[in-house]
């Protein structure tokens, strides 16, 4: 592993038990309510290519327990060395053995299918990715359906790959093996769970 | 329903611990005893204490001792929840056993082997006669032991090493690449067990718990004809590298006690016919526990070798699983706890299963 | 030599961290909860630590309350359904102390209810986290003991057993029976246990619009049940789940649809009837609701 250079690493939450906990909670919530909006806005200065949500992110979940896989937009920049530095977690190169993944603005470099689903067993070995989204208004409406709506949710994200509802259609067709996937967008996350269906609203 | 210590819970519970904290202090009319006398003179206590606990401090030992008021698990259970809280720097190097600065060694399957059988300090042929003496007022001061003419040789070889050239000893060294040791205080129970994770778990696991089945084992079921290949007592010392020097640093010295047991292995397509052994270490000078353990670790191959495990103490998953006594000693006690919704669900159903019962009993008779 | 000065001191006043755990600790568990959410009914297996509770007592319902807890919430703490009970008492001071977050008896202000083997009367409230304290979370355990092959149940959805052993208490009861910890399967995949809870509790998780957390420390589990999830409760077409009923009402508050605990009030036979949710009964009676007995000494000592 190269050396960190420490000299423009954007520093990392001022108060790391409270905030931590708070964007925990932010996270619990979304995770459980799949569609809603958790605002994790906590003044992060988040590293060049992640939002400031997804660097909350990080700085709650990751530590040296974590293989944290970077898309190709993110690895070897400021976020390779904000990781490194915060969470002390190990940078892998492959993508199935990571406990967590984060995408920049390049989501169709991390396709679900590369991620580990976890197995029949446990389920729970598996990789929870971070997308990047350009906007969580204006794109394709997605409808979801599943554990922790009450009817119906729906979002409509942009930034998205071309084959997303397919990619999770083949995600969710695995479960309860699957990877489950937080989007954030400037400080907001969206949390879609493994667990839950999704179709383009009138597919 | 004083029993549910109904609003007065919270000064209940006050009281309680008052009470408790005189009943530990007993009578005044008596000095108190001191965290050092429990550390020099209940010495084996404190070693339980620290193995069971997975905690080398003789003196937070010592201190969880006179806190429980020699309630053994309890003092387990205090250092235990003292260590949970203390952050965790790594693993260290293996400790290299055949260097250890040997007090007592014996060897049940040789009449000799290098080094000679060093008994040192042992109850073993002590005749179990009550020595009133000690009850004396004013203590008792026992004669200094005689010295030998020469001290021990270093490097004392183990069993293993005695078998090495002849290759009759299954070999069991890690790979110089082996994985971080499982640790169970950070990550749960899997099966199949590894032998990291089942050696970890023994050397945590309950002295009685352990000698009951090793003892069970003895008597057949699920015997291994072990045999005592060697026991050793001493002090080693404890090295660990931090991955930012690359060399080793000695950050103590321990004292352990290391039990391997022999037991015949007939052999396969693979292994011709050779010794198995069964291994026990625990901190401190604990060998009932060390070679319960042994015994215990070897009845556990019968997965690997394939042998069908028939016999309590050859099934892993009720071994490992039932063998701290922390785990245990909570879960037999959480029955103390109130359970009267519950009971109150099974009364019910209890009480109409008699009702009907009864009803039919009654429609029974009259027709008869 | 004898413990020295300063670490008698750390040992008499430790600097614990906030909610006690340690940083790393929290992270673990937390990534764990997210698991547990995300499958809902699975049991996540995570790294439980050792607690200054014995096991048994509390300490998965407590690790999982210490690792979402955050000062801005309002904690309440019951066992039997009553915050009165010694092991509430003892939970609630702790959290009180070691996390300086306000405590409650009332259902409606926490925002985090740790429970042991009762679900409030009260209808929960979206944003609401139960915290269910589990000693043992596999539901097949009494009928397979071995967790390699009841996970590989799991694994397979093959519950067979389950439902064998159902159908066998059907013939010797003529009736389901189970009581309490009665087993049921999270939206139509795992079967879970619901914890010692009497099943009058288990219509209660069904599409709840609070998110539930199930902690079981000693066997090193933590599982969920997400808002709006459903929960079913195993039963057959010709005999079907049913909760318990009374014949009596609350002595105190006159509640016909609650939870009752039984109180022996001699070696005679004569006993009394009272809410098992002392938060709830209390209420009720501020409320003016008047039970046959109302006036007896427990309204004193529960209200």
């Amino acid at each position: 592993m190269s050396p960190l250079d420490l000299s423009a690493v954007k520093p990392g939450f001022a108060d790391p038990v409270h905030q931590s906990q708070a964007v925990f909670r932010q996270v619990m919530q979304a995770m459980s309510r799949p569609g809603t909006r958790a605002r994790l806005d906590l003044d992060v200065k988040p590293p060049e290519g992640l939002d400031a949500a997804a660097a909350a992110f990080a700085l709650t979940f990751l530590d040296i327990d974590t293989p944290v896989w970077l898309s190709p937009a993110l690895a070897g920049g400021e976020t390779e060395t904000f990781v490194r530095f915060h969470c002390g977690c190990p940078v892998t190169q492959s993508p199935a053995s990571a406990a967590f993944a984060f995408a920049g603005r390049d989501t169709a470099s991390a396709p679900l299918s590369a991620f580990n689903p976890g197995s029949e067993k446990y389920p729970d070995q598996s990789t929870t990715l971070v997308l990047a989204c350009s906007a969580f208004d204006g794109g394709p409406q997605l409808v979801l359906e599943g554990p922790g709506i009450k009817l119906v949710a729906v979002i409509s994200p942009v930034g998205l790959p071309a084959t997303f509802i397919e990619d999770w259609r083949q995600n969710q067709a695995r479960f309860q093996c699957g990877v489950d996937l937080v989007l954030t967008c400037g400080s907001e996350a969206i949390c879609l769970p493994r667990s839950i269906r999704i179709e383009l609203k009138g597919a | 329903m004083a029993y549910v210590a109904v609003k007065g819970g919270e000064q209940a519970i006050t009281n309680a611990h008052a009470l408790l904290a005189e009943d530990r202090r007993g009578s005044r009319d008596v000095p108190e005893v001191g965290v050092d006398q429990i550390r020099a003179q209940l010495s084996l206590a404190v070693d339980r204490v620290m193995g069971e606990g997975s905690c080398y401090d003789r003196d937070l030992a010592a201190l969880a001792i006179k806190q429980s008021r020699g309630d053994l698990p309890e003092a387990i259970f205090l250092l235990r929840a003292y260590r949970t809280t203390l952050p965790r720097f790594g693993f260290s190097d293996p400790i290299a056993t055949e260097q250890m600065a040997v007090r007592r060694r014996v060897s049940a399957a040789f009449k000799d082997i290098p080094g000679g059988q060093v008994l040192g300090p042992t109850f073993d042929y002590t005749h179990r006669l009550l020595d009133f003496a000690l009850a004396a007022e004013g203590g008792h001061l026992p004669d200094p032991a005689a010295m030998a003419d020469a001290p021990l040789a270093d490097d004392l070889p183990t069993i293993a090493s005695v078998f090495l050239h002849e290759d009759l000893l299954e070999h069991e060294t890690p790979a110089l690449d082996a994985a971080e040791p499982y640790d169970l205080t950070r990550e749960p129970m899997q099966f199949p067990a590894t032998r990291d994770q089942r050696l970890q778990a023994l050397a945590r696991g309950d002295e009685g718990f352990l000698l009951s089945l090793a003892y069970s084992s003895q008597r057949g079921w699920g015997s291994t004809h072990p045999l005592c290949g060697e026991i050793r007592l001493g002090d080693v010392s404890v090295e660990f590298t931090p991955p930012e020097l690359g060399f080793p640093i000695e950050l103590a010295d321990l004292t352990v006690t290391e039990c391997t047991m022999l037991s015949e292995f007939e052999g396969s397509m693979e292994h011709p016919p050779q010794y198995a052994r069964g291994y026990g270490l625990t901190f401190g000078h604990c060998e009932r526990k060390a070679m319960s353990m042994a015994i215990v670790d070897r009845a556990l191959k019968a997965a690997e070798n394939a042998v069908d495990q028939v016999h309590p103490v050859q099934d892993e998953e009720f071994v490992l699983y039932h063998s701290d006594n922390v785990e245990a000693s909570g879960f037999v006690q959480h029955l103390k706890l109130p359970h009267y919704v519950d009971f109150q669900a099974s009364l019910q159903f209890v009480r109409k299963l008699r009702r009907e019962w009864a009803e039919a009993r009654s429609a029974k008779e009259a027709a008869e | 030599m004898s413990v020295q000065p300063t670490a008698q001191a750390e040992l008499t006043a430790p600097l614990y961290n906030f909610a006690y755990l340690d940083e790393q600790t929290k992270r673990m568990i937390r990534r764990t909860i997210l698991k547990a959410i995300a499958i809902p009914g699975y049991q996540v297996p995570f790294g439980s630590r050792e607690m200054p509770v014995p096991y048994g007592w509390g300490t998965g319902g407590i690790q999982v309350t210490a690792s979402i807890i955050g000062r801005s919430d309002v904690f309440k703490c019951i066992d039997q359904g009553a915050d009165d009970t010694t092991n509430a008492v003892s939970i609630r001071r702790f959290f009180a102390k070691i996390a300086e977050v306000a405590v409650t008896e009332s259902t409606a202000e926490a925002t985090i209810i740790q429970t042991r083997h009762r679900i409030p009367e009260k209808d929960l409230q979206e944003g609401q986290v139960m915290v269910f304290q589990v000693p043992q979370p596999e539901p097949l355990r009494g009928l397979e003991p071995r967790e390699t092959e009841t996970r590989a149940m799991h694994a397979y959805e093959e519950y067979g057993l389950q439902y064998v052993s159902l159908y066998e208490s059907v013939s010797a009861y003529r009736r389901i029976a189970a009581t309490a910890s009665y087993p049921v399967i999270v939206d139509e995949r795992y079967l879970m246990s619901p914890s010692p809870i009497p099943k009058f509790d288990n219509p209660k998780l069904h599409m709840s619009p609070a998110l539930m957390l199930f902690g079981a420390g000693r066997e090193k589990r933590i599982y969920a049940v997400p808002p709006y999830t459903r929960v079913r409760s195993l039963d057959f077409e010709d005999y079907p789940f049913e909760t318990q009923r009374w014949d009596d009402v609350c002595a105190l508050c006159g509640a016909e649809e609650s939870y009752l605990d039984e109180v022996v009030l001699d070696d005679q036979g004569n006993r009394m009837f009272v809410c098992s949710d002392s938060n709830h009964c209390g209420e009720r009676r501020a409320e003016g609701h008047v039970g046959p007995m109302a006036d007896h000494a427990l309204a004193g000592a529960t209200s």
